[in-house]
């Protein structure tokens, strides 16, 4: 009799051999028999048997796999597939946060019942991150909700916050969602992460499929742990050459979104692969992946080397296996960039497409900066904002808001020295240029939120921002306008109190 | 006419058909045509319509065959621009709605477009004072819906009584969560332009058979691209039912 209590995995073998050449499977009689004992517990997820193929007879792939169509392959164990397939994948990390948590649990509750039991509770990582350091009563609730939840189902990662007045007695907390997967190791080569978020895709850094679902695709995976992907066929993004000192990954990212547009990659996965890419850490491989989703993109990879290696040591104790694209893979199309002939760039108000050289910006004036976001706060973000105003010695001329991703980036900047500056750190570089103290990490204004929310935008004004989008009303009021741009450029501009290209500091 | 959850015993209700269908809006606000009537059971819109009305009673272990979805939406239509992106259709503030709280499902149809500039968007999308929109059908241009995953962006308009959406092309994880939450029909257009043809309060039909979009107002004719890939999905009433019948999900015991 089959056991209903099974992970997928066990029960999708079992079920395999038992269906044979049947081509969809219907409840067996062992359900009936295992009712009495297993009512509200939800059945072992079984594919749709696969009618086998004999290569030869149907003429096989000939050409080998992309990245992303190999790691699907293999999470929906078959041995090849080609772009457009419809498949059912296995999913390795499922991620919320309290802005879509409380609706996802809404939605696997009535779908599988007020007793039901997720996939897998190590599966399920819960990061409130959004809405948190805020008086607003119905987002203070929704973290109330995941973690009821959190509770109920035994859920192992679900980062916690419950003093919102001091963010540093949580020892729980993390901060914004993205980054803190990587920070926790979550994200792993080769591995299927899905999250109700659209900057999901920021994990592809690591060599794995990551991409941004709806509450209620997440609702499905909660209780089955599979989703239906449609497979995306792959662009290919060369970036060669050596990178100037004064460019960072959003600059060649915005340079990308600007060439292709924001629906450029719809549908698509993007790879990135080339001697920049090669030499960037694994933070600024956060920021060219973050922004997948701002040209339409469904994922972003980049292939997993020693550098992710090196940064996933003592972070994780899963094994991974990691997976490259073949030789003879086919890619849709290929741009290729020299990177060494670049330019700080930034994207003006209101698309993350509408690309402009920053010297060109230089007489646009600007009231505040923002520095910040999965996007642009992370501790390498953080130390290249430092090393312009450290070059500078001088004050910003605006308002500037520094609010770090997590817990551990807002302790990088009170520790870690910056380069060349005698020992200092980023904290007091920021307060002797006259920035605002770091705040507590989280989302912030990058998305505007309740209205109490830090740096939000509540009059119109015109900001530089390290965040992701710039659409009408992004970071609060339908007016506001905001420019794109990278830590060093946010930085610049910050010190003259116009758009400016980091050039004019940076030695 | 829908059973509701209560009178369906805990284990069996999970395994229901969950219909996706969008539903029909009560009062004058919009009509809903529906060809195939016989097959189909026209859910009324109350408060608390978000899930209980769309559930089906179902009389087996297994799911049901969902009814033929709707195929014609006839009414007024909002006009939009390319890139209409999820801050301009929910804004972020309001995202501490959860969607599937009925009141404040409501709540979020209120909401809806209100992130538009109003120097491009004079015509109000929900009149002050109301919860609601007179146009069920909205037009677009290229890539709409771009921007976050929020579902509550399709949960938004559905709830303030958008039936369809018809436009040149979709961001992709909004279509998708268009097509899993059933709120409204996310349909594309053959040719591009059709939106600057177009303006708001045009009666319009969009006739699912047929595959045409008519602008009964400008006198026009547009073509609609098939649904394709969405389709058994759409069809079979989002992604839930569409894993029972096609049993990834087993029944519930």
């Amino acid at each position: 009799m089959a056991t209903t209590v099974v992970p997928p995995h066990a029960a999708f073998f079992g079920a395999k051999k038992e269906i044979g050449a049947r081509s969809s499977f219907s409840p067996s009689i062992s359900a009936h028999r295992c009712r009495k004992h297993f009512l509200n517990k939800v059945l072992a997820v079984m594919a749709p048997a696969q009618p086998s193929r004999a290569p030869a007879t149907t003429g096989s792939v000939k050409h080998g796999m992309t990245m992303t169509e190999k790691i699907l392959a293999k999470s929906s164990d078959k041995s090849k597939l080609e772009p457009g397939e419809n498949i059912w994948v296995n999913i390795d990390v499922l991620m919320t946060h309290d802005v879509c948590g409380p609706g996802t649990i809404g939605i696997f509750k009535k779908e599988f019942g007020k007793n039901a039991k997720v996939w897998d509770r190590e599966k399920i990582v819960i990061i409130p991150d959004h809405y948190i350091f805020t008086s607003d009563e119905r987002a203070n609730r929704n973290v109330d909700i995941i973690r009821d939840f959190a509770l109920e189902q035994n859920i192992k990662y679900f980062y916690d916050i419950k003093d919102l007045s001091n963010f540093k007695v949580n020892p729980d907390y993390k901060g914004v969602c993205h980054v803190a997967l990587a920070q926790e190791g979550h994200c792993r080569p080769g591995e299927v992460l899905l999250g109700t978020d659209s900057h999901t895709c920021n994990a592809g850094a690591f060599g794995q499929f990551a991409t941004g679902i709806g509450n209620t695709d997440a609702g499905f995976v909660m209780g089955t742990g599979k989703l239906l992907l449609k497979v995306p066929p792959t662009m290919r993004f060369v970036l060669d050459g050596e990178m100037p000192h004064y460019l960072l990954a959003k600059d060649l990212i915005l340079q990308i979104i600007g060439e292709i547009t924001v629906a450029g990659a719809t549908y698509k996965s993007m790879e990135f692969v080339g001697s920049t890419v090669e030499s960037l850490n694994m933070e600024e491989r956060m920021t060219l992946c973050n922004m997948v989703v701002e040209a339409g993109g469904k994922n972003g990879v980049v292939p997993p080397d020693e550098t992710t290696f090196k940064y996933l040591e003592g972070k994780t104790s899963v094994n991974y296996e990691p997976v490259y694209s073949d030789e003879s893979a086919k890619f849709i199309s290929e741009y290729r960039f020299d990177v060494s002939k670049l330019e700080p760039v930034v994207a003006k108000p209101h698309s993350p497409d509408n690309r402009a050289l920053a010297r060109e910006c230089k007489d646009v004036k600007i009231d505040r900066v923002y520095i910040g976001s999965c996007t642009g706060g992370k501790t390498e973000d953080f130390m290249a904002a430092a090393k312009v105003f450290l070059a500078s010695g001088k004050k910003v001329k605006v308002p500037t808001f520094l609010v770090p991703a997590t817990q551990k980036v807002w302790i990088d900047l009170y520790s870690l020295p910056v380069p060349g500056s005698g020992g200092k750190t980023c904290s007091q570089i920021f307060e002797e240029a006259g920035c605002d103290t770091p705040a507590s990490p989280s989302c912030g204004a990058c998305l505007g939120g309740p209205r109490d929310t830090y740096a939000r935008m509540n009059e119109p004004m015109v900001c530089v921002s390290t965040t992701n989008r710039n659409f009408p009303g992004r970071m609060g009021h339908k007016e506001g306008q905001i420019y794109l741009a990278s830590p060093y450029t946010a930085a610049a501009s910050a010190l003259t109190g116009y758009v400016t290209d980091p050039r004019e500091f940076l030695p | 006419m829908a059973t509701t959850l209560s009178s369906i015993q805990a284990p069996v209700s999970t395994i229901c058909a969950f219909s996706q269908r969008p539903h029909c809006p009560t009062g004058t606000q919009s009509l809903l045509f529906v060809s195939k009537p016989s097959n189909y059971v026209i859910f009324a819109k109350t408060s608390y319509s978000f899930k209980p009305s769309k559930i089906r009673p179902i009389t087996a272990l297994r799911a049901t065959p969902s009814s033929s979805p709707p195929t014609t939406f006839h009414g007024q239509c909002y006009v939009l621009g390319d890139n209409i992106d999820t801050d301009q259709i929910i804004p972020a503030e309001h995202l501490t709605l959860v969607p599937s709280k009925p009141d404040e499902y409501k709540k979020l149809g209120s909401f809806a477009f209100s992130g538009l500039p109003t120097s491009l968007y004079p015509i109000p999308f929900i009149q002050p004072g109301t919860d609601s929109t007179q146009y069920p059908i909205i037009i677009a241009g290229a890539n709409f819906g771009c921007g976050s995953s929020r579902e509550h962006a399709p949960v938004a308009l559905g709830a303030a009584g958008v039936r369809a959406v018809v436009a040149e092309s979709y961001a992709r994880i909004f279509f998708r969560n268009s097509v899993a939450t059933g709120e409204v029909y996310p349909i594309e257009l053959e040719h591009e332009g059709v939106n600057k043809q177009c303006t708001t309060g045009d009666i319009v039909t969009v006739d699912l058979d047929r595959n045409v979009f008519i602008n009964h107002t400008k006198g026009k004719e547009f073509v609609l691209k098939p649904i394709g890939d969405a389709g058994p999905v759409i069809d079979a009433g989002g992604i839930f039912a569409y894993a029972r019948k096609t049993g990834m999900i087993s029944s519930m015991v």
